[in-house]
This record gives C-alpha cells, structure tokens and sequence, in this order.
C-alpha cells in the first residue's frame, strides 16, 4: 500500500510530475548524448592516428623510440609476426622499417619520412592502396616507391618519373636509391601529404642494408580495452625481449588533448547535472511543502516519521525512474543515429583537427556504459534530492503541521 | 481508575512579552464510553487541551494518564504509536488522504498496525456499512460530498479499535443535516462499539447531544456538566 500511496501521489498533480520527469529525462539524453559525442570521437581520434600512425601497440627495440635509430632495429622471425597475429584481439599488424632521407628530383629536395612496409600488411592496417590516386600499388617484389600527393607536386614529379634517396643506413653506411615512383597517395593531412614515401620492405631493407630487421610492428587490436591483455601475451610470447609501447606512449600529444578537451566536457557535464538537480529540487520541494498538513494529519493518527519517509523517498524514486528509464529508451536511436552518421566537420574547424593530425569526423560512442552511466548519474542527482523530503518530515512538528 | 485522567494540567506561551497560558491548571477525569464535549469560546483552549490528550503537543506543567500510561513519560516515536493504537482522530477539515478510496482511507490505519490483510477487508467494510456508505467505498474523497467524507474519517477513527475518539469541531464544515447525520452516527457507534467520544466543538447541535460538557474560559474549567441539554458557547 506504500508502493501504491506514492505511485498516486505522484499524479495528484500530472502536469508537476511529467515537468520533473521530462527534466530527468532530457538531462539523460542530453548528457549521454554530450557523452557518447566525446567517448566516440575520443576513440575515433584514437583509432584512426593508431591505424594511420603506430597502430595500438608497437613492438620495438627498447632504445628505438628514443634514439629513432636504425640501428635499433630488431629481427623478427615471420612465424612470431605470424604468431602474434593469431593472437585473439589482434586485427591488424604491418612490420615496419622507418627511417628520414633526403628525397630529390631534378634541383629539388626534400626531407622525408621513408616506411618500408609489406604491402599486405599496410593494406590491411591502414588501406593504403586506398589512398592510391594514381599509379599501381606496390608489391612485396617493388623496387619502387609510392610518394605523396604533396611531395609529388614539391619535387615536380609524377609517374614514371625517379626520386633519388640518400641518407644513413645501418651502422652508419650510405643510404642511396634511384627510385622510379610508381604510386601517387593523397594521405587525409598535408604534413604527411608532403613527406611521405612508400616502398616494400625487402627494397628498403636493402636500400638501408638492415637485412632483415624492423623498426617497429604496429599492431590494431579490435578493443582498446583489450590493449592490456595483448599486450601481456606478446610480451610473454616475446620473452620481454622487446620494449612494447602503447599508443598514449608514442602519441601524448593526442592523449593530453583528450584529456584537456575530457576535463573541459566534463565540466560542462557537472553544470548540466547542477542545473537538473535543481529543477528536480524544486518540484520536490513544492511536492512536500504543499503537503506539510497532510504529513501532519498521518504523524497525528500513528504514522511513524520514517514511513512518511519510505513514502516520499519513493515517490522521488519512481519520479526519476520515470524519466531515466524513458530517458536512456529515447537516446538509444538518436546515438545509434549518429553512431552511423557521424557529423564531418568542414571549413575552418578542419584545420584545428588537421593540426592534431585527426580527421575532421565527429563520432559517437555505443558503448552501453555511456547510457547507464549517465542514467546512473542522473538517477543519483535525483535521488540527492529526496534528501530534502526527509530533512523536511524529520523536522516537521505534527501540531504546527495539521494548524497549518 | 478513568480512562483519562488529567492532572493540574498547564500550557503556557512565551512567544509574546506576555506569556500565554492556554491551558491553566486543568483537572479532568474522563469515564469509558463517555460522549463529551469540551465547549468554549474561540481562544479558550479547548483545542489546546485536546492536542494534549492527543499526545500532538507537551503540557508546560501537569499530566496526562490514559489507561494508565502517562504521556508525559513517552518519547515522541512511542507517542505516534500510542496514538496509532488507542486514539482515532477526526477532524474538521476531513483530512483523509486524497489519492485512496473511502476503503484505503479506513483501512491504511489498519495497515500502519500491522493488521493482516482479511481482518483489513472485513473491517473496514463493517464500518463503512455502518457509516452508511458500503456503496461509496470505492470513491475517493473528492468524489464524495463534505458529509460523506467525514463519515469516512469517523470510520477512519474507529478503524484502530481506539480506546477512544478525539474530534475537532467535526461538525464545523457541514451543512445542517450532514451535521445532525454525523451526530447521530456518532451517537450510534459509541453505544454500539462502546468508544469513547471526546468533542472540541461550539457547535449547539454537538452541545446539545453530549451527555457531559465540559466548558472552558481562558484555559481554565468554567463548568463541568452531565447531562446538559443547552449550553452557550461563544
């Protein structure tokens, strides 16, 4: 009868009732959408510079990411690379030999970053044929190079046309190729637009004479939440013989921005939460004072004050429920809306990403933690409120009450 | 020994420069079954007195035994549950509560004594029937007329099985013939349960009604009378 005394309580006045409701329900959609917005475009930023750059997870020499050196190569035999991509949670992996080198044409030179990549391998983690707008893609057997679009258009060349590479080989011998380019890339920013050179592994380990050594194998896991567990197998497959660098190790430019643009969100969160509690607050507190005579009249014939209590605790309870409950029903298909249709930012707010290395996409979240999280959150702010009932009935004098 | 038995009984206000005393040395002995009206003009203390032996407010000075329990010695939570087991109110602006029917009103008192759910039903049916609104259980109160839904707390009242029944101008809010209705429902139920009926009131038809009027005039007992058929109030 408790259950049923606050379930009609809570309509004695619709209108009330539905405006404290529709206040918890759209602060639920509002904060798991502003949520979901960050969380997404968090883990897109993420994704797509690991994908781009150094995948998730890098295996290393130990000394590599400092000296970047490379003569801190490593060997490594296909059947670990193999091994490690059987792994469970391991998607994508494409060993690497990474290295600068003046890149010249005619009397024009540049300084570039050089990949040597199994092309497969790239394919598969980054899509780089993809990126392909003229010309052939290249072969494990390529003993040319694909340039990027803006190197192309510096050095004034383009297909069936040669570069020349000159730089430092292993231990210190002279790095130098005639290149013919037989691939333009348009890469999504115009640092790496403009630097960029392609060629297959077993070309660059000649090029570089590092045989069959790496720099570095980027690995994409399916779940940054399955970093840590991959991780702890490839360094015990490894023996810990390597240095195994996560992406917030070798990207902390991306990871402070997160967490600059996270602190800045969550503030906002905070004031959306203060500005709910306080709608809530006052139809609480108009709920209760209107009934103060009543409290008065139940303590009078032998309702003991904390049953008052549960009464009115549950009304709150069921109010927020209300609107939590129908809050995370309605967020559901509008973040599934934008999980599909991320918003693409254009005009100026591109080179801001640009500048972080980051496309310019906007991505939500379906993580299922965003809605019951902010569910939970609400829900509590809520439920803080219900303080108010209890301080008032606690304090309340059943003879002032009832004279009114 | 009387069901009530209050002592030297005294209620001052010290909220002005000049304390009040409200209720001024007071001594009344209450019997079992009785039907009595505390009378008097407005400010007497008549409602004072009954806040007190309702246990809603403290005496300054005196005591107040019923049954043989002295209020004063009970803490507050013991006082709700004294009230809830041996005293039924009724009051002048009705107060049931509004979102139950006429039978969850009744029977909600029952349920705060932990009564089982069979002895709920039944009895608030024999007292709504005997309220004369067996038809109108399923009604709430603002579907029910000012008559009506104090005959609703007069079962209210009686739902606990009260040792007695204290009621605040009950009669003040109705029309003439609701009023003389009410009256002789009460009249009935206290032959027929035996309940004890204490009456704040300075309604002539409730005077005219008690078989003991008790009149008080600046907090303090002017008359103490059996069997009065007319007395003055304001």
């Amino acid at each position: 009868m408790y259950l049923s005394l606050s379930w009609r309580n809570i309509w004695r006045n619709k209108r009330r009732t539905l405006i404290a409701a529709a206040s918890v329900f759209f602060a639920v959609i509002l904060a798991a959408l502003m949520r979901s917005g960050q969380e997404g475009s968090y883990s897109y930023m993420i994704h797509s510079s690991a994908k781009l750059f150094t995948g998730y997870l890098q295996v290393q020499h130990e000394d590599y990411w400092e000296k970047r050196s490379l003569n801190k190569s490593i060997v490594m035999k296909d059947s670990l690379v193999q091994a490690i991509q059987a792994l469970p949670h391991v998607t994508s992996l494409s060993p690497r030999l990474e290295s600068y080198a003046l890149i010249s044409h005619g009397s024009e030179t540049r300084v570039s970053q050089v990949i040597g990549m199994q092309p497969e391998y790239e394919q598969a983690m980054t899509n780089l044929k993809d990126k392909l707008i003229a010309g052939r893609y290249l072969t494990s057997g390529s003993e040319s190079a694909l340039i990027g679009e803006g190197l192309a258009d510096l050095l004034h060349v383009g297909l069936g046309d040669s570069i020349v590479l000159y730089g430092q080989g292993f231990q210190g011998l002279i790095a130098a190729a005639k290149l013919p380019i037989q691939g333009i890339i348009k890469m999504p920013f115009e640092s790496m637009n403009n630097a960029m050179v392609y060629l297959a592994l077993p070309n660059a380990q000649d090029i570089f004479a590092t045989y069959d050594r790496i720099t570095s194998l980027p690995i994409m896991v399916d779940n940054i939440r399955h970093l840590a567990t991959v991780d702890q197998q490839i360094a015990s497959m490894t023996h810990h013989k390597y240095a195994l660098k996560s992406w917030d190790e070798m990207l902390p430019e991306l990871k402070q921005n997160i967490q600059v643009d996270n602190a800045s969100g969550i503030i906002m969160l905070i004031i959306l939460y203060i500005v709910i509690a306080f709608g809530v607050f006052g139809t609480v507190m108009m709920m209760i004072s209107e009934r103060a005579r009543e409290f008065g009249i139940l303590i009078s014939v032998g309702m003991r004050k904390w049953r008052l209590m549960v009464v009115t605790t549950i009304e709150t309870i069921l109010v927020a429920f209300t609107g939590v409950i129908s809050g995370v029903i309605a967020s559901i298909p509008i973040i599934y809306y934008f999980h599909h249709h991320p918003i693409h930012f254009t005009g100026e707010a591109t080179h801001t990403f640009e500048q972080l290395n980051i496309e310019p996409i906007f991505n939500f979240s379906m993580n299922p933690s965003i809605f019951w999280d902010q569910a939970f959150i609400v829900l509590i702010i809520a439920l803080a409120t219900a303080v108010y009932p209890l301080l008032f009935i606690r304090r309340l004098k059943p003879i002032d009450a009832v004279r009114g | 020994m009387a069901l009530i038995e209050i002592n030297s009984l005294h209620k001052t206000y010290n909220t002005t420069a000049v304390p009040v005393h409200a209720v001024n040395n007071v001594t009344l002995h209450i019997e079992k079954e009785e039907f009595t009206a505390v009378v008097g003009p407005s400010g007497s203390g008549k409602t004072t007195l009954l806040n007190m032996i309702g246990g809603l407010d403290q005496p300054s000075e005196g005591e107040i035994i019923i049954d043989n329990t002295n209020l004063n010695k009970l803490s507050t939570s013991a006082k709700v549950d004294f009230r809830l087991h041996n005293i039924g109110f009724i009051f002048q602006a009705y107060n049931l509560i509004p979102v139950f029917t006429a039978r969850e009103n009744v029977e909600f008192i029952m349920l705060l004594q932990k009564r089982p759910k069979k002895e709920r039903e039944e009895r608030s049916n024999e007292l709504l029937k005997a309220v004369g609104l067996q038809d109108r259980m399923h009604n709430r109160p603002s579907q029910l007329s000012g008559g009506q839904q104090q005959r609703v707390a007069v079962a209210r009242a009686l739902a606990s099985r009260p040792n007695f029944v204290l009621a605040d101008e009950p009669t003040a809010n109705l029309d003439s013939v609701s009023a003389e209705s009410l009256l002789d429902l009460m009249e009935q139920l206290n032959r027929t349960y035996q309940t004890t009926f204490i009456f704040s009131t300075h309604d002539d038809r409730v005077i005219k009604r008690a078989r003991r009027v008790v009149t008080l005039r600046d907090g303090k007992i002017d008359y103490d009378k059996q069997n009065v058929q007319t007395v003055s109030g304001e």
